[in-house]
């Protein structure tokens, strides 16, 4: 089983394309899961506390706004884990403030300077877009190979 | 600065979305419930949430997705169920993320004719489909330098 991070970090098909071809998709929820699940002082409603803006410090330049290192400290762990990656590109609905389109920016820098396997992918718009879609992501996640394996 | 101790502490969350001619969000959540064996299930509008222990839900979802292989869609979720910090009872409106849903919910149907196709295809078929690039054939809006040309070679 590769872990292999999802871009955008929030998507429906990825995960369960990830997880159906039996890989371990890494996408937001595993970080906000492991926030939301963590005691200690509340800081609704992502459980982000002053001390994330430090921690993005290892992604991101001091000069970059806090906003971004923040989200730096939730994604920078998951794609350091990550083994392989999927994004598709301009996706319509991860826009957001520049503190998001930014950290999507970064977020993509990192993925393709990692050197790991990458699939570039668009969303598709019609049967037989989702036919090359499904087979694109197949192809490369039967073709991972999993730590140990020949 | 209150102290903060979580619900549902070494759990996870996975959302089931369903967009199956033959199979509601109702049927399903009744058919989960009937395999379940205790672990918590939420019925919602496009399918269910789970919510229970790594060790029960893993097996109970590769069940529910038994079901419908190319209709359902598994994603996992930060939040437990009914979580004040996001459920829309205590917000109003829609539950933020409802917006990636629904856009990725509009094409779902395109993933599920390709899950259809691509379970029949051989390795060849297969490389041959996930070869192409049908959206690179898609069309494109007109680039304005070119209508900035096709203005300037107009005859006055």
């Amino acid at each position: 089983m590769v872990k292999v991070f999802i871009y955008p970090a929030t998507s429906l098909i990825l995960s369960d394309m990830v997880a159906r071809f039996g890989h371990e998709p890494l996408g937001s929820a595993i970080g906000i899961r492991e926030r939301i699940q963590t005691p200690g002082i509340e800081s609704p409603p992502l459980q982000i506390t002053p001390e994330e803006p430090k921690k993005g410090l290892k992604w991101a330049a001091v000069e970059v706004p806090s906003g971004v290192r923040g989200r730096m400290a939730v994604y920078g762990p998951l794609i350091e884990e990550a083994e392989a990656a999927i994004i598709i590109r301009d996706p319509d609905y991860a826009f957001g403030c520049m503190g998001c389109a930014r950290t999507n920016e970064l977020i993509q820098f990192h993925l393709r300077h990692k050197e790991i396997p990458l699939l570039d992918l668009a969303y598709p718009t019609s049967d037989e877009e989702g036919v090359g879609f499904v087979a694109a992501i197949k192809e490369f996640l039967t073709g991972l190979k999993t730590e140990g394996s020949a | 600065m209150a102290e903060y101790i979580p619900n549902y502490q070494g759990t996870v969350t996975k959302y089931v979305f369903v967009e199956s001619p033959l199979l509601t969000p109702k049927d399903l959540a009744v058919k989960a419930y009937e395999i379940s064996a205790g672990v918590m299930i939420k019925e919602t509008c496009f399918g269910l949430q789970v919510t229970g222990t790594p060790e029960e839900v893993e097996p109970l979802i590769e069940a529910i997705r038994e079901f419908d292989p190319t209709h359902i869609f598994i994603k996992d979720r930060g939040f437990p169920p009914g979580d004040e910090r996001r459920c829309r009872a205590n917000l109003g409106g829609a539950r933020p993320g409802y917006l990636g849903h629904e856009f990725e919910m509009q094409r779902v149907r395109y993933i599920s004719h390709g899950l259809g196709r691509v379970a029949g295809m051989d390795d060849t078929e297969m490389h041959a489909a996930a070869a192409r690039r049908p959206e690179e054939e898609r069309a494109r809006p007109l680039d304005p330098r070119r209508l900035k040309k096709l203005i300037e070679a107009e005859e006055p």
